[in-house]
């Protein structure tokens, strides 16, 4: 086990510099930069802020002087756009955000979620099956940014109640929204996957033995069905919580946030090279920690995987 | 407008008052005094030498003082200013500064903080992308300096002591005044950058001359400002506290001020006549500097069909602009036939005898000039317009699209992102390409002298009449009168085609009081606003 993650992790290394490769070179193959705009620059202003940048220098060595930054000073450069800032500051301003909406959403659609679906496959077609497979669908396919609109027109319009938007860490009111919006569609998905593997495990033989046995309902449920039964709910949890925590553009823009999802997409536009990167590392990272750890937590949960 | 400064030398004693919040009798004033606005976007910076967008200036007009200020009319009015003298070639202006201007930290405003602020623009170490705006003014050196081919302390500004500024140009530039109003001739406290370097605009650090003082700025979030006690006019200072909230969706932004949360936000296309019916006290529709046009690539590296003339006049007739404001973006935009907007101080418009046609006379003759060449629904030209990723952009080019399809010609719409629509103008890699013009200050020859062969001119329109004309606006007892013929030039040449000029079309709570709405520009000041009880 312990080799096998020291292995992950080696591997974890190159991947991540190919990324950085990759999307550098994606990135400056997009038509115009981050000083095109209405009126061109005069060329000693571009040629100033381009040396100011790294810009003039050979691509090769634009790539090698960044990783070598980051790796020893942890500096991922000024912003493009922000002249006031840099890019660490951005992400630390905008990530703890993301990470609070994100994290507490994830929290909402797992408890919801598997609670949901496990109730519905213990009481198959039952009304409390019906209710929970409505729910589910209905949550499904309400998209978030339809889903944004509704409830700022309810919470803050009709009843008054929570702020339109914006936020502030002390004063979780203006959590909320943000946090129903990112993890309704995701608590769905989460409840029909624990449904349908839970109904495939109630039905496996081992939890018939145990019936045969006489355990307690209650008993069975826990202990022997509810940990095999989550098994897929867990590999679809790693990308999940990855995508939660690292930013939804939609939920910056329809509340306000701040969060770095919509940083990334605006740098993405704004040709904001270094912001771009910071965040596409960030997130390439936590992507591969997590795909590391869900592996590790199938070991943990399912006997039959061994590294 | 008609020159404000003819030859002799006199002093221009600015006889009103400096404006500030004025209240109106009768009007009793709100315990609290916050106004709300709506920024649609994250402000880059507050820097007044970096800031290149419009949001931005809101925020730096109340964070600092330029030379002039304007007034709720769009009139230029004292800022930092008392007076100003032009020379008799009108080559040199001598400003006069009040002496109890005062820095946020105490530190008075002297002459030199103007020079530090206008070299840093030109200075090409700043990289600032809008030193343009410095060689529009004209200043002795700026284009020089912009080229790297100078030294910044040469530029064409001189505090001769520390109350009088004295600025020298290339030529006789009869807007110059109006430009000293605008963020990028915002003074700064040098000092306070040397410490504090590209961190120096962050809240806590910012050192500003203006009636507020930046509070916080949340990337995205908001902005907050608050009154600044060491302004020179505080005390007529009404509004306490200021907050930009940057709402990306501009219906939640609706929504979020019907729930009182907003006192200003834009209205969204096409929902302006639901709401002035609703809210005949709140939705506003103002005249706002900007022209929406589809220009035309006449350079070398453009379509061979688009040179004839014919064929471009054929594309203008056909394009139904009524239907466009009336029924797409039924804000009380009006239907354009010409360049600069019609709202432009002083601006005459020009008879422009496709604007007086009848649509269906419009039609016929479009018809029949694309026949003549050859083009028919059968036989159709087959042409592409650019333009950027916007929800209106499109639906009207999807009009044209079917406007342009019965005369003949065959529509192609190539929606592309604005980094790359600004780039392939740039590069005159286009046909046809949606495009707008903002005036950068209250006089018809910011649009006009787009396009000059010189001018920024993406389509390469080039026209030895229509630029001599504009070389004699500038020293004409009346240039309108250039401005009329050099209009009249873009109508027969057709190197664009007009469609609208802009309104702001806003919803504003009726409790706001001293918002400029007779500036064209729509430049505002919380100095000069209020809130009444509500």
């Amino acid at each position: 086990m312990f080799g096998y993650i020291l292995r992950r992790l080696a591997v974890a290394i190159p991947t991540l510099l190919l990324l950085i490769v990759f999307s550098f070179l994606l990135m400056h193959a997009a038509p115009g930069g981050p000083f095109t705009q209405e009126r061109a620059l005069p060329p000693q202003v571009l040629a100033n802020l381009e040396a100011k940048y790294g810009l003039d220098d050979p691509l090769w060595r634009q790539i090698f002087d960044y990783v070598w930054r980051i790796v020893t000073d942890f500096d991922f450069g000024p912003s493009f756009v922000y002249p006031d800032r840099t890019v660490n500051q951005i992400i630390a301003a905008g990530f703890p955000v993301t990470l609070t909406y994100g994290l507490l959403s994830f929290l909402l659609a797992v408890l919801v979620g598997v609670t949901l679906g496990a109730a519905a496959a213990i009481r198959q077609n039952s009304w409390l099956d019906y209710l929970a497979v409505g729910i589910s669908i209905g949550a499904q396919v309400l998209p978030n940014f339809v889903m944004a609109p509704i409830l700022v027109l309810v919470f803050t319009l009709i009843l008054g109640w929570l702020p339109g938007g914006g936020w502030s860490f002390s004063d979780p009111s203006f959590w909320i929204m943000p946090v129903i919006a990112l993890g309704t569609s995701y608590m769905a998905s989460i409840a029909r996957i624990t449904r349908s593997s839970m109904l495939e495990v109630l039905g496996s033989n081992h939890i018939r033995t145990a019936r045969a046995k006489g355990l307690p309902p209650r008993k069975i449920i826990m202990r022997h069905a509810l940990k095999p039964a989550l098994l897929p709910v867990i590999s679809f949890l790693g990308p999940c919580f990855v995508s939660m925590i690292t930013g939804s553009v939609v939920i910056d823009m329809y509340f306000s946030t701040g969060g770095i999802g919509k940083s990334f997409v605006d740098s993405a536009l704004n040709r904001d090279y270094a912001v771009m990167m910071g965040i596409t590392i960030l997130v390439g990272a936590l992507t591969i920690l997590f795909s590391l750890l869900v592996d590790i937590l199938y070991a943990w949960i399912d006997p039959k995987i061994r590294y | 407008m008609t020159r404000f400064m003819i030859s002799t030398a006199l002093t221009c004693l600015l006889a009103l008052p400096a404006a500030a919040a004025t209240v109106a009798a009768g009007d009793e004033l709100a315990e609290t005094q916050q106004y709300n606005f709506w920024l649609l976007d994250a402000i880059k910076t507050t820097d007044p030498q970096k800031n290149t967008d419009v949001e931005g200036s809101d925020i730096l007009r109340q964070l600092f003082e330029g030379l002039m200020n304007e007034d709720q009319k769009g009139a230029m009015v004292p800022g930092v200013a008392t007076e100003y003298t032009e020379s008799d070639d009108g080559l040199t202006y001598t400003f006069k500064l009040r002496p109890e201007a005062k820095w946020s930290n105490g530190e008075p405003v002297t002459a030199q903080n103007f020079v530090d602020g206008w070299q840093r623009a030109v200075d090409p170490a700043t990289a600032s992308e809008y030193a343009w705006f410095m060689e529009l003014m004209n200043i002795t050196n700026a284009s020089e300096i912009v080229a790297g081919n100078a030294a910044p302390d040469t530029l064409g500004v001189k505090a001769v002591d520390d109350h009088t500024l004295e600025v020298t140009l290339t030529k006789p530039t009869p807007y110059f005044v109006k430009m000293v109003s605008h963020p990028t001739t915002f003074p700064v406290l040098k000092s306070v950058i040397d410490e504090k370097g590209d961190a120096w605009t962050q809240p806590g650090n910012l050192v500003g001359n203006g009636a507020y003082v930046l509070t916080g700025h949340n990337l995205g979030v908001d902005i907050t400002m608050e009154k600044n006690p060491e302004y020179w006019d505080a005390a007529n200072v009404v509004l306490d506290k200021l907050t930009g909230i940057t709402v990306n969706d501009q219906n939640i932004a609706l929504t979020r001020y019907e729930a009182g949360e907003l006192d200003r936000f834009q209205i969204p296309a096409g929902q302006y006549p639901r709401l002035k019916e609703q809210y005949p006290d709140q939705a506003i529709s103002l005249p706002y500097s900007c022209s929406y046009t589809y220009l035309i690539n006449v350079s070398d590296k453009g379509r061979e069909e688009l040179k004839d003339v014919n064929i471009r006049r054929a594309l203008a007739l056909g394009l139904d602009r009524d239907i466009i404001v009336n029924q797409v973006l039924q804000g009380g935009q009006k239907p354009a036939y010409n360049w600069t907007h019609w709202a432009m101080e002083g601006f005459e418009m020009p008879d422009i005898a496709m604007a007086s046609m009848s649509q269906a006379d419009r039609t016929a003759e479009a018809k029949q000039l694309l026949e003549a060449a050859g083009y028919t629904p059968d036989t159709p030209l087959n042409l592409t317009l650019n333009y950027n990723t916007s929800e209106d952009h499109k639906k009207i080019a999807v009009v044209a699209q079917q406007m342009w399809k019965p005369l003949g010609v065959n529509l192609t719409l190539n929606n592309m992102e604005w980094k790359v629509h600004t780039d392939r103008m740039q590069n005159q890699d286009f046909e046809l390409a949606r495009y707008a013009w903002c005036a950068d200050y209250n006089e018809a020859s910011t649009f006009t002298d787009y396009f000059r062969s010189t001018g920024k001119n993406e389509g390469k329109f080039n026209n030895a009449d229509y630029d001599k004309l504009l070389d004699e606006a500038v020293t004409s007892e009346n240039p309108n009168d250039q401005y009329k013929a050099a209009e009249a030039i873009l109508a027969a040449e057709q190197p664009l085609i007009p469609i609208y000029h802009y309104a702001k079309v806003d919803m504003i709570k009726p409790y706001v009081k001293g918002l400029p709405l007779e500036n064209v520009m729509q430049s505002w000041y919380a100095k000069d606003m209020y809130i009444t009880k509500h």
